[in-house]
């Protein structure tokens, strides 16, 4: 008759397994990575670079920074407090002033013949080489943030939906009536010395 | 003599904690597969802006991190204090990117290189003058798909 085995104490298992939990549990990190997503334009090298054919003045929403991060925008110092409501009023041109941009009628999914801009209308955005990184952000953020309040706001009453919500359709819809057009020039110095 | 006895003297059963290393090996398991340690040591210094309008970064494998920032202090004796780039863990110059970005292409499976982000974590305090010019090496490495870290900033309004 085989003798039996004694059965082994297993209540400190529990422990080495807290122990080693314990360790995981401090050392896990679930931060996940956010920021603010862009497109870079192709690159094209300087001796293909044709020349466009100029775009009217009223059709650029020009944005300068320079050195010391002071915000030009369409010729004028400005704020980034006020940047977002400029860049929306470029961009909707509710009254229809002659130097803002222009509109045309176009058929657009869901909306029927809708007043969306000109295809050419653009954000040009331009930083002085010593522009401090933080500013830039807080400039393209703004910038970004106006392009989306205005999507939400037309998805919100045409859908009764927030834009993120809607499927992709209905999304491209809301994107061809307010397109993330923002065009980056090369730095050049700007202001001051 | 009563119909009824007391039970007498019999104590409560210990409660069986046999089970409980099973519980706590699922979580152990749970955090070791979950945890993702530290691949690179930082040798630059980044605190990266406040946004409001970011968005996250899905899948982790596809994003490839170059990092830019005032070196460490330990550093600093030899480097100064001027922004360097930080690709994997050393320093590198401007240059370095493409071939930076090609050696991430080839480390992902074919089907996904098309869809490598590459996550800029900049420091606040950065001239954009570096920043551009690593925009351009990205441009004509044809990584076009990049997302400025940010913090998620508190509500202004």
């Amino acid at each position: 008759m085989p003798r039996k085995l004694p059965e082994y104490n297993a209540s400190s298992l529990a422990d080495i397994a807290f122990m080693l939990l314990i360790f995981f549990l401090v050392t896990t990190t679930m931060d996940v990575d956010s920021g603010l997503e862009r497109r870079l334009p192709q690159w094209v090298a300087p001796e293909d670079i044709e020349d466009t054919p100029p775009i009217k003045e009223r059709n650029i929403f020009v944005v300068l920074v320079d050195r010391n991060n002071r915000l030009m925008v369409e010729g004028e110092l400005c704020r980034v407090e006020d940047l977002k409501d400029k860049t929306k009023e470029f961009l909707t041109n509710p009254l229809n002033l002659p130097d803002l941009p222009e509109k045309n009628l176009e058929e657009v999914p869901y909306f029927g013949p809708y007043e969306v801009l000109t295809g050419s209308a653009v954000i040009s955005l331009r930083n002085d080489i010593g522009t401090t990184y933080g500013t830039y952000i807080k400039v393209q953020n703004e910038l970004i943030a106006a392009i989306n309040e205005l999507r939400e706001s037309i998805s919100q009453d045409k859908f009764g939906k927030p834009f993120a919500k809607l499927d992709d359709e209905r999304q491209d819809a809301v994107k061809e009536i307010y397109p993330q057009k923002i065009s980056e020039a090369e730095p050049k110095k700007v202001g001051g010395k | 003599m009563s119909k009824f006895r007391k039970d007498d003297g019999k104590e409560t059963p210990a409660i069986s904690t046999s089970a409980l290393p099973d519980i706590v090996f699922m979580l152990l398991f749970f955090f070791m597969v979950t945890t993702t340690m530290r691949e690179t040591d930082p040798l630059v210094k980044v605190k990266v802006p406040e946004a409001t309008e970011i968005s996250k970064l899905e899948k982790k494998s596809l994003v490839s991190y170059i990092n830019v920032g005032p070196p460490m202090p330990m550093y600093q004796a030899q480097l100064g204090n001027e922004p360097r780039i930080q690709l994997n863990d050393q320093f590198a110059k401007v240059s370095d990117i493409g071939d930076y970005v090609e050696a991430e292409r080839q480390a992902r499976e074919e089907q996904e290189r098309g869809q490598i982000v590459t996550s800029l974590k900049v420091d606040e305090y950065t001239k954009m003058g570096i920043v551009t010019e690593i925009k351009q090496e990205l441009r004509k490495a044809a990584a076009l798909h990049i997302n400025y870290s940010a913090r998620k900033a508190t509500k202004r309004n």
